[in-house]
């Protein structure tokens, strides 16, 4: 049976039926989940997806960490589960604790969308395995709120540790510190990227195929868990 | 405050009301009083006045939008054609697609970010409410000289509305227009152009029938916002001592609108609604007696049951309220658990507000007294209709007589090579990034195709990858020198752009952007433009669906250039075989398709160098058009092309650059006749394909089998951009193209 990987649905979650569709074409069971229930049905991965949940309301991702499933989603990421957070699916698992830091207005001011070049750092990750060390993508980036801040003291720690997975190259588009575009957390359960490879998942949609490595890495450490 | 009701009215024939104020001319009051038997309620008169209106009327150009159905080509593909919220065309395999281009060029000007969002939020309520699932937008835009203080106002704010509200609402941007010109300072273009995608049984329309069955507002709350917007309404003619003027621009929540999305496609999926209608222009007014009009001809509406987002309302600006992100369904009861079910589960307010019957009138009651009592047919569609005197301008003959025969153009190498770079580098013809990086053109995950390809294309079935594409286009200086036959330029230019990405153009929106129909020269403009558009329609077998009309574009006594833009909709089987303008290899050969003419009028070169507007606009060539989207279809279909752009605007040269620039190749032009011809020239029913020596043979027998001229005129290859000709001989290396490309809106705006 292929793994179920479930695809949280909040109001205003967009890219959440793309979500869906990457995590097929990987070969896993999407399963859609609802914001306002604590049932995770027994799915055996997240996605949190991107979007404007809560239409970014108060600030991006801040509604949507006290939604019930988050209360779920965020003991299971504690006991191990795989959860990626894509653009507002990164800046929900940053405003819910799980991942260090904050996504911060562009320093352009303008909604960004265009086609982005990234180096894959971490290769340990639930959600990078499958790459190689530096290996560069070409994935979709499309945020408004898409620069990653932190103090010194966890930069450092971060990027010490391994824990940054992805960083902007040919350019910063959006004033990330130190070109951050993913982190992970210090298990490499969590995962959270700016950039949006479910948009890279099929030939003729989209600038590669680079993003389907993101789904089928952690369909790689699920089976062979 | 006492109520101005229905008894009052016939109690006090000769009260005086403010009808002149509300834009109502003497004759149409004594019309509402012929209909009534009596003088029209303060309640009435306001719906009136704005369903009478201009913008939700037609008054004035009806009598020459008939030509659109009277014209209209023999098609099975039209499921639903005009005078619905917008047009719905066939595209196979049980699909149906319905489109749609409107107007929001004065909310925009006044206060660009609200204006241009609510734009958006308009046309894709319009899409949902035939019951499809919006899948993409576009934009034409148009705007005063990109150098203009006013542009540096209007243009950051309308860029960023357009992206704030489509960017939330999770629609990919695929296309559109940006368009620089003199005449539209003091009055901007906003055109919001979009799609939608449904199987043939889930059309809905707007109908409200079955007596008994129930009427539903939800959605939003009911705010200030917007009143006066379709109208020249003024708050205090109504309530003096009551709050502050109300803003007559929307303010738009696109979470709202979102959400209101969702909710409705999963209402539509369980089949529990009769009828619906969006609020939009004329808000509940409009709402409740197109759908009674519609329907079996009688409602009943308890105004009080409106949600309010201001509880100082007066009934009168409650039916006017223009509040965004509202929708009206029409349900039997026993429906209405399951409707309110949905609703709570997307956090979506829903109230009845009345109910359907068989009176033949639309009454409205507020506070337990009756304030309306129509027949909804006269508020709705019985408008009154004008056959607005019309004439050529009498500066129209001395415009034609100034051709661009005259002007001086390049000799020497130099010469060329700063009219390309000038060209090139040109507001209109410049790189459009900066602007439209600010639209997510991803979502959804379909996005085949997106500026600056010639079309936008979207999947619209995972399963076999059948696809829609759209584009629009106008060149208004063309329009300005002939209306009738700018027009069928317009639809040629975007129906050759369809082509070019190896779609079958199917269908035609338009929105027709004028002066003021008050005079006599705009109106001839219109007559002309509307009457070119609907013989090039039948000739090219695409019928018009639908669109709209935005007259009194005009700061002053002067008009902006007659601006019909049009939107071509084709469909492509797989959209895998479509094509795109970037050379993608080195060697491969290009061949330019169609007969270049020395057409240089109203081009993009006489504008860009010259400032000039003047003469004949190119000659339209319908047969010629549909031979090149012959080869152009065929082409994609069996690979026999492994790039394609149109030529139109900048000519030759801009497209090979184009075509340069975003496959990061050069290219060699090798030109045997006039090269300034060859470069430049604006001729029609032409496109520029390359080829690999396998394909080469194949290509050329189908131009001729299709009788289209097809003349090798280059290779691709090298950093450069050579151009050979007996004239002149000259070569610009792709990076200085590229700077000059990019570097001009960015220089403009980016502060």
């Amino acid at each position: 049976m292929s793994p179920r990987v479930g695809v949280v649905t909040f109001p205003g979650s967009l890219d959440d039926r793309d979500a869906q569709r990457a995590i097929r074409l990987a070969g896993a069971e999407p399963v859609a989940l609802w914001h306002g229930t604590t049932d995770l049905s027994k799915v055996d991965a997240v996605v949190l997806p991107g979007g404007f949940s809560y239409g970014d309301y108060l600030r991006a991702g801040a509604i949507a960490r006290f939604a019930p499933i988050m209360a779920s989603i965020i003991d299971a990421a504690n006991d191990g589960m795989p959860v990626f957070g894509i653009c507002n699916g990164f800046q929900v698992l940053c405003e819910s604790h799980l991942l260090p830091g904050a996504l911060t207005r562009n320093d352009h001011l303008h909604f960004i969308c265009r086609d982005q070049k990234l180096r894959i750092e971490n290769t340990t990750s639930a959600f990078t395995y499958g790459f190689n060390t530096n290996q560069e993508i070409v994935i979709p980036l499309k945020n408004g709120e898409g620069s990653y801040i932190a103090d010194e003291r966890t930069l450092d720690e971060l990027e010490a540790t391994g824990r940054i997975i992805a960083r902007y190259i040919d350019g910063n588009p959006n004033g990330s510190r130190r070109d951050i575009a993913g982190i992970t957390n210090e298990a490499g359960n969590v995962v959270g990227l700016m950039p949006h490879p479910e948009h890279a998942v099929e030939a003729g949609f989209g600038p590669s195929l680079d993003g389907l490595t993101f789904f089928t890495s952690v369909l790689s450490r699920l089976v062979n868990a | 405050m006492s109520i101005d009701t229905t008894a009052q009215a016939s109690a006090t024939p000769d009260a005086q009301q403010p009808w002149s104020e509300l834009g109502l001319k003497a004759d149409e009051y004594d019309r509402i009083k012929v209909i009534l038997g009596r003088r029209p309620t303060s309640a009435e008169l306001a719906m009136y006045s704005v369903m009478w209106s201009e913008h939700c009327s037609y008054k004035s150009s009806k009598v020459h939008l008939r030509q659109f159905g009277d014209k209209a080509p023999k098609t099975d593909a039209l499921l639903v054609g005009m005078g619905e919220n917008a047009g719905v065309v066939d595209v196979g395999d049980g699909y149906a697609v319905t489109f749609k281009v409107e107007s929001h060029n004065h909310p925009s000007y006044v206060e660009p970010y609200q204006g241009a969002a609510t734009g958006i939020g308009g046309i894709v309520r319009d899409i949902l409410t035939m019951g499809a699932r919006p899948v993409a937008v576009m934009d034409p835009l148009r705007f005063g000289p990109a150098d203009a203080p006013d542009t540096q106002r209007v243009l950051p704010g309308i860029v960023a509305g357009i992206g704030g509200y489509g960017n939330c609402l999770g629609l990919p941007n695929i296309g559109g227009e940006v368009v620089f010109d003199q005449s539209y300072l003091g009055n901007p273009l906003v055109n919001a152009l979009c799609v939608g995608v449904m199987k043939h049984e889930d059309i809905l329309l707007a109908t409200a029938s079955g007596t008994g069955n129930l009427v539903v507002l939800f959605g939003a709350k009911t705010g200030g916002d917007g009143i006066g917007g379709v109208s020249v309404l003024a708050s205090e003619t109504f309530d003096a001592d009551g709050p502050a003027k109300r803003p007559s621009v929307q303010v738009g929540d696109p979470f709202t609108e979102k959400v209101l999305i969702e909710c409705c496609l999963e209402i539509f999926a369980e089949d529990i609604i009769v009828g619906i209608q969006d609020l939009g222009g004329a808000g509940i007014s409009c709402a409740t007696s197109e759908l009674a009009s519609n329907g079996d001809g009688g409602m009943h509406v308890i105004l009080d049951s409106v949600p309010l987002r201001d509880a100082t309302l007066s009934p009168e600006e409650i039916l006017m309220s223009e509040s965004q992100e509202r929708m009206c369904a029409i349900l039997e009861p026993a429906n209405l658990d399951r409707f309110m079910e949905i609703c709570a589960k997307w956090d979506v307010d829903a109230v009845v507000i009345g109910t359907v019957n068989s009176s033949g009138r639309l009454t409205i009651e507020w506070q337990g007294e009756q304030i309306v009592d129509v027949p909804p047919r006269t508020v709705a569609h019985e408008g009154p209709v004008y056959n607005r005197p019309f004439a050529k301008p009498a500066s129209q003959d001395a415009l034609v007589a100034n051709s661009a025969a005259s002007l001086a153009r390049p000799t020497s190498a130099d010469e060329f090579v700063e009219t390309v770079l000038t060209l090139v580098g040109s507001p209109n013809l410049a790189d459009k990034s900066w602007i439209t990086s600010q639209y997510d053109r991803y979502v959804l995950g379909n996005t085949a195709s997106a500026t600056p390809e010639d079309a936008g294309m979207v999947r619209i079935d995972d399963s076999t990858s059948r696809g829609v594409a759209i584009s629009t286009d106008c060149n208004a200086r063309f329009t300005m020198l002939n209306p009738y036959l700018g027009a069928q330029l317009a639809l040629s230019e975007a129906y050759r752009n369809v082509a070019a990405t190896g779609a079958r153009p199917l269908a035609v929106t338009n929105c027709l952007n004028f002066g003021s129909p008050e005079d006599p020269s705009v109106m001839w403009q219109f007559s002309e433009a509307v009457t070119g558009l609907a013989d090039a329609c039948l000739t090219l077998g695409v019928p018009v669906t639908g669109g709209n009309v935005s007259f009194y574009n005009q700061t002053g006594e002067t008009a902006i250039l007659p601006t019909p833009v049009v939107g071509v909709l084709g469909v492509i089987d797989d959209v895998h075989t479509h094509l795109s303008h970037g050379l993608p290899a080195d060697g491969l050969t290009l061949i330019v398709l169609g007969e270049t003419k020395a057409e240089f009028d109203g081009s993009e070169w006489a504008h860009a160098v010259h400032a000039h507007l003047g003469g004949q606009p190119p000659q339209p060539d319908l047969e010629a058009e549909r031979q090149l989207a012959e080869v152009l279809i065929t082409a994609a279909t069996d690979g026999m092309v492994s790039a394609a752009h149109d030529l139109s605007d900048g000519g030759l040269a801009q497209a090979v650059v184009e075509m340069c620039l975003r496959g990061n190749r050069g290219a060699t032009l090798n030109l045997s006749g006039d090269a300034f011809t060859g470069l430049w020239s604006e001729s029609v029913a032409r496109a520029v394909v390359a080829v690999t020596s396998e394909q080469s043979a194949g290509l050329l027998a189908l131009a001729q089998q299709h009788g289209v001229p097809a003349a090798v005129m280059g290779t691709s290859g090298g950093t450069s951009f050579v151009v050979n000709s007996p004239d002149v001989t000259f070569s610009i290396a792709l990076d200085t193209l590229r700077e000059v490309h990019t570097a001009t809106l960015p220089a403009l705006f980016d502060h």
